[in-house]
């Protein structure tokens, strides 16, 4: 199939960037979405052209570095799907597609379509963790958790961290990660202890960050390419109001 | 001011139960004064004896009143703060926008709410202050009390203002229409169980308030409410 592709391109940090268009043949329907851009690369590179940055590790859906925004949804049209795992047979024949980086204040443009996603990190650094060693892989049988509750820790573990959600969503807000990162370890009995500095801490560490507000819309929900739940961001304001209104430290 | 109490008031967690909060109790608020606005269609005595007994008490309506516009303030400012937030938390724009289910009211809580807050000030001017129509407020004395119906059904004679009321009116429906379903998951409640309910709340809840308060407008428009004089 034949296509042409507008992609973001900005040379670093500091320079401007710009929207150009390429006219690609023999895309076969088969690649990933991630393959067809290698592809162009290829022909790119072939010019002497600078090839298009973009971030990818896994290319099996689990590692959350591939970033795309296509035609305006992160991750591209298909539901619960990351751009890894996206196939060209999802597009037709001459068609143009819009290709951009994640944009929020929180996430400046490093290259093309590479974003800085370090804020996340710096979030999950303020309190995504448990202090005290929890043991080996057979030492986590040591604690029974009943098949309900790990399933819904498991739910919201299910995030990798790709920042779809801020990218999805019209404030650019970080909540939907949040509030899986602060839920998952609530849900667990080993994230009790620092539960309440936990969700104060993280909640605190996002705003700082320079995120956006939730407005209840639910896009980040419908972009998460693991579907993760805005309960999660529910249970996030319960963990944080409850941690500051019961909470002993001022 | 306690530390953790500024402290969660000034996050964006706090600031949403702020939001939630008086949302909830300008709802409230419309409730009543929807209930206290249908005697209209009970009869100019059954209107204006109420409107006499909300004199009659200025503790009440002065408490309310006081209250009222520190909630109201306190949803405008926070509102607006957190909208100037998320504006400026996405710099640039996509080239290519797009929405994948995000409803048109959600997506538009300030410019409505903006366009209440417009719509309660020429309100204000027009039935508190009697500014706006400032000649025909003063006439309507009824022997020896306001004759608040009269006011009321002559004003939306006029087909300018009860335009206006009405598009006031679907403004505040589209606000509600978001707003009083997303006050649950701002205040952290949301599970499987309940959030297809919740997610009906709001149309159904801001449906039938603005038809109660379009119904006044209209019945005055369209003569099915009659002034005394006429
Ligand atoms: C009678 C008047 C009003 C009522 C009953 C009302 C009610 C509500 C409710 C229930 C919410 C949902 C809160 C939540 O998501 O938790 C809301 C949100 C909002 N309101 Fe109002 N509102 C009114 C007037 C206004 C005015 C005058 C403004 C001013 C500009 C305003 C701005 C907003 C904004 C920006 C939001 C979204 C907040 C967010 O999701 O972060 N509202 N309103
Ligand atoms: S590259 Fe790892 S999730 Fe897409």
């Amino acid at each position: 199939m034949r296509i042409t592709v507008h992609v973001w391109r900005q040379a670093g940090p500091q320079e401007p960037g710009k929207m150009v268009a390429y006219d690609l043949d023999n895309v076969n329907e088969h690649m990933s979405f991630l393959e067809m851009l290698d592809f162009l690369n290829e022909s790119l590179i072939a010019k002497g052209e600078e090839p298009i940055a973009f971030d990818s590790d896994c290319r099996e859906g689990i590692c959350g570095m591939c970033s795309l925004v296509i035609d305006g949804i992160p991750h591209g049209p298909e539901k619960e799907t990351t751009v890894c795992q996206l196939h060209m047979r999802h597009f037709h024949d001459g068609q143009e597609i819009f290709i951009e980086p994640w944009r929020a204040k929180s996430f400046p443009v490093l290259k093309d379509l590479i974003i800085d996603r370090s804020s996340l990190d710096r979030i999950q650094q303020a309190g995504g963790f448990i202090s005290v060693n929890t043991g080996s892989a057979p030492d986590a049988n040591n604690i029974p958790i009943g098949k309900e509750q790990a399933d819904r820790a498991m739910d919201a573990a299910a995030c990798i961290g790709c920042g779809a959600c801020v990218a999805a969503c019209k404030n650019a807000s970080a909540m939907l990660f949040v509030g899986a990162k602060v839920s998952h370890l609530a849900l667990l009995p080993q994230g009790q202890v620092e539960k309440k500095r936990r969700a104060i801490a993280m909640v605190e560490a996002m705003d700082a960050e320079g995120f956006g507000n939730c407005t209840n819309q639910y896009e980040c929900e419908a972009a998460c390419p693991k579907g993760i739940s805005v309960e999660f961001i529910a249970k996030m304001n319960r963990e944080y109001l409850g941690a500051q209104l019961s909470g002993r430290s001022s | 001011m306690n530390l953790w109490l500024f402290r969660m008031l000034r996050s964006s967690v706090g600031r949403k139960v702020l939001m939630a909060i008086t949302g909830l109790l300008l709802i409230g608020f419309l409730v009543s004064h929807l209930s206290g606005n249908l005697l209209v269609f009970a009869g100019r005595d059954a209107m204006n004896d109420y409107a006499q007994f909300l004199k009659e008490h200025p503790g009440l309506i002065w408490g309310a009143r006081i209250g009222l516009l520190a909630i109201f303030l306190v949803h405008v400012i926070t509102g607006l703060t957190l909208a100037a937030e998320n504006k400026a938390a996405r710099p640039i724009p996509y080239q290519k926008e797009a929405c994948i289910q995000a409803s048109l009211p959600s997506r538009t809580m300030a410019r409505t709410g903006l366009l209440v807050f417009v719509f309660v000030v020429y309100h204000l001017l027009h039935f508190t202050f009697g500014v706006v129509q400032a000649s025909k407020h003063a006439k309507h004395l009824e022997g020896l009390r306001y004759d608040v119906y009269d006011m009321v059904v002559l004003s939306f004679h006029n087909p300018i203002i009860a335009l206006s009321y009405i598009v006031a009116i679907l403004v505040l429906w589209m606000h509600l229409w978001h707003g009083a379903s997303s006050f649950f998951q701002s205040l952290g409640w949301n599970h499987p169980k309940y959030r297809p309910v919740f997610e009906k709340v709001g149309p159904v809840l801001s449906t039938i308030l603005c038809l109660g308060f379009l119904s006044i407008p209209l019945s005055a428009w369209l003569g099915i409410l009659k002034a005394g004089g006429m």
